[in-house]
């Protein structure tokens, strides 16, 4: 298992390190949450509708999005001089090349939704700090399992012709159970309400989790063997 | 070191092995020479273990450790400098890191890179990045060397220290596969020769004295005819 985890951190390092020095899918993922939050913001009519209700629908997908620019970066990295057949070819499992990019991909994801959530509370004034602790925890359930799954669906398109259009079809789908539970929790706390309201919803995430991270750990081998 | 068994494989209606069977044992080098779309490459890689052939069975001694591969890309990351590429894939393999240091700069030195070594990979010429990539696949010091036209983008003077360095490794009992399609370029490192078309070893052995010319004119009359 120390061997697993050493090799994945060293992918994961190297992965990261890439996308600093490109900034290729961070620098999208941050243009892009900026613009659709400014987009939302002069666009809503807030006496219609409440900020406080619709505020964390267009939080979580502007997630779910900005996310899936990462996601699409994540393989295809390594199809760059075919440097994936080097990781195919190297002495480590194939384990340790998922969680990896789970892993690098997390990181990307929560960077993406630190800089959404600062502009998040410039352009809504949503008092996000007085819940700031539960809020961290809803992010941190409902990104794990959804980003196992993209990090899957993105290895197995990488080789496609099709690559960036295929992983949003193949993952939102698979994105919605995780995501209306998100929605739904941080209404409740945005609103002022306890997370121990939530308790539902926040099992089911946790069982996405389990259940995502596990399957996906299992099937990413046969994704990428010829 | 390194064997095949009645290996076949097939993309679709298209046959790209058809029961290939050799052994190799240290110290040789076989030079597969062909026409393009013989299935040199592909051949490499079911060695490798990078595609699961259809019928027959392949392996080498030590597994995918033992491997050191060069194929049509360098497999070098471009946003990283040579050194860092160098110490990525050193680690995966579990070079200790005294020996790493020692390895790397042995390896910059012999192939010219030694001036290049901090600057990163997209900014190289081709050839350079080709001798970076010949320095990432001998890293860990591979038993198996297994190389798909690695001659191609140097120029004289880089060929033929490459070619040294290749018959210093045989000579060291190094096992070696190389494809080519220019019989000149594999002549002088060859212990054994075999002329691929169609999927198919249509002459196989040992070299013997035989030059450059002697063998074109060998391939010539093998390639061609049946």
């Amino acid at each position: 298992m120390a061997e697993i985890l050493r090799h994945a951190w060293l992918i994961a390092r190297k992965d990261l390190r890439l996308e600093f020095r490109s900034r290729t899918a961070l620098a999208s993922a941050f243009v892009f949450t900026a613009l659709v939050l400014v987009i939302f913001e002069h666009g809503r009519d807030p006496t219609a509708v409440p900020t406080i209700d619709l505020a964390p629908s267009i939080l979580w997908v502007t997630f779910s999005f900005a996310a899936m620019l990462g996601l699409n970066r994540a393989f295809q990295a390594e199809l760059e001089n075919q440097a994936l057949d080097g990781l195919l070819l190297a002495p480590i499992s194939r384990t340790s090349l998922f969680w990896g990019k789970f892993g690098a991909n997390l990181v990307f994801v929560a960077l993406v939704q630190i800089v959404g959530v600062l502009l998040f509370i410039l352009f809504f004034n949503v008092p996000v700090w007085r819940v700031w602790l539960p809020f961290l925890l809803v992010c941190a359930l409902a990104t794990v399992g959804f980003i196992a799954v993209g990090t899957l669906f993105s290895a197995m398109v990488v080789r496609t012709r099709f690559a960036e259009l295929m992983l949003p079809v193949l993952l939102l789908p698979f994105l919605l159970p995780p995501l209306i539970a998100a929605v739904a929790i941080t209404v409740k706390l945005f609103a002022g309400r306890p997370l121990s309201e939530s308790g539902g919803w926040l099992r089911l995430l946790a069982g996405y989790d389990l259940a995502f991270v596990s399957l996906t750990t299992l099937l990413f081998p046969a994704t990428v063997t010829e | 070191m390194l064997w095949a068994r009645e290996l076949s494989h097939a993309f679709g209606a298209i046959r790209a092995l058809d029961g290939i069977s050799f052994t190799l044992d240290r110290g040789q080098t076989l030079v597969i020479f062909g026409p393009n779309g013989a299935g040199k490459t592909t051949l490499l890689r079911v060695l490798a273990g990078l595609v699961r052939p259809s019928r027959g069975s392949a392996g080498v001694e030590g597994g995918r450790r033992a491997i050191g591969w060069i194929g049509h890309q360098s497999q070098l990351y471009g946003h990283l400098s040579v050194r860092e590429n160098l110490r990525f894939w050193g680690t995966l393999y579990d070079v200790p890191a005294g020996e790493l240091e020692r390895r790397e700069g042995e390896l910059l030195a012999r192939l010219g890179l030694e001036a290049r070594a901090g600057q990163q990979v997209r900014t190289l010429s081709r050839g350079e990045t080709q001798r970076a990539a010949i320095a990432r696949a001998l890293m860990h010091d591979p038993p198996v060397l297994l190389l798909d036209e690695p001659f191609t983008g140097l120029d004289r003077l880089a060929a033929e220290e490459l070619g040294r360095l290749l018959g210093e490794l045989a000579a060291r009992g190094r096992a070696t596969v190389l494809v080519t399609h220019d019989v000149k370029e594999g002549t002088e490192l060859a212990s054994d020769v075999a002329f691929m078309r169609s999927g198919r070893f249509v002459a196989f052995g040992p070299r013997g004295g035989r030059d450059a010319a002697a063998l074109t004119a060998a391939y010539r009359e093998a390639v061609a005819g049946g």
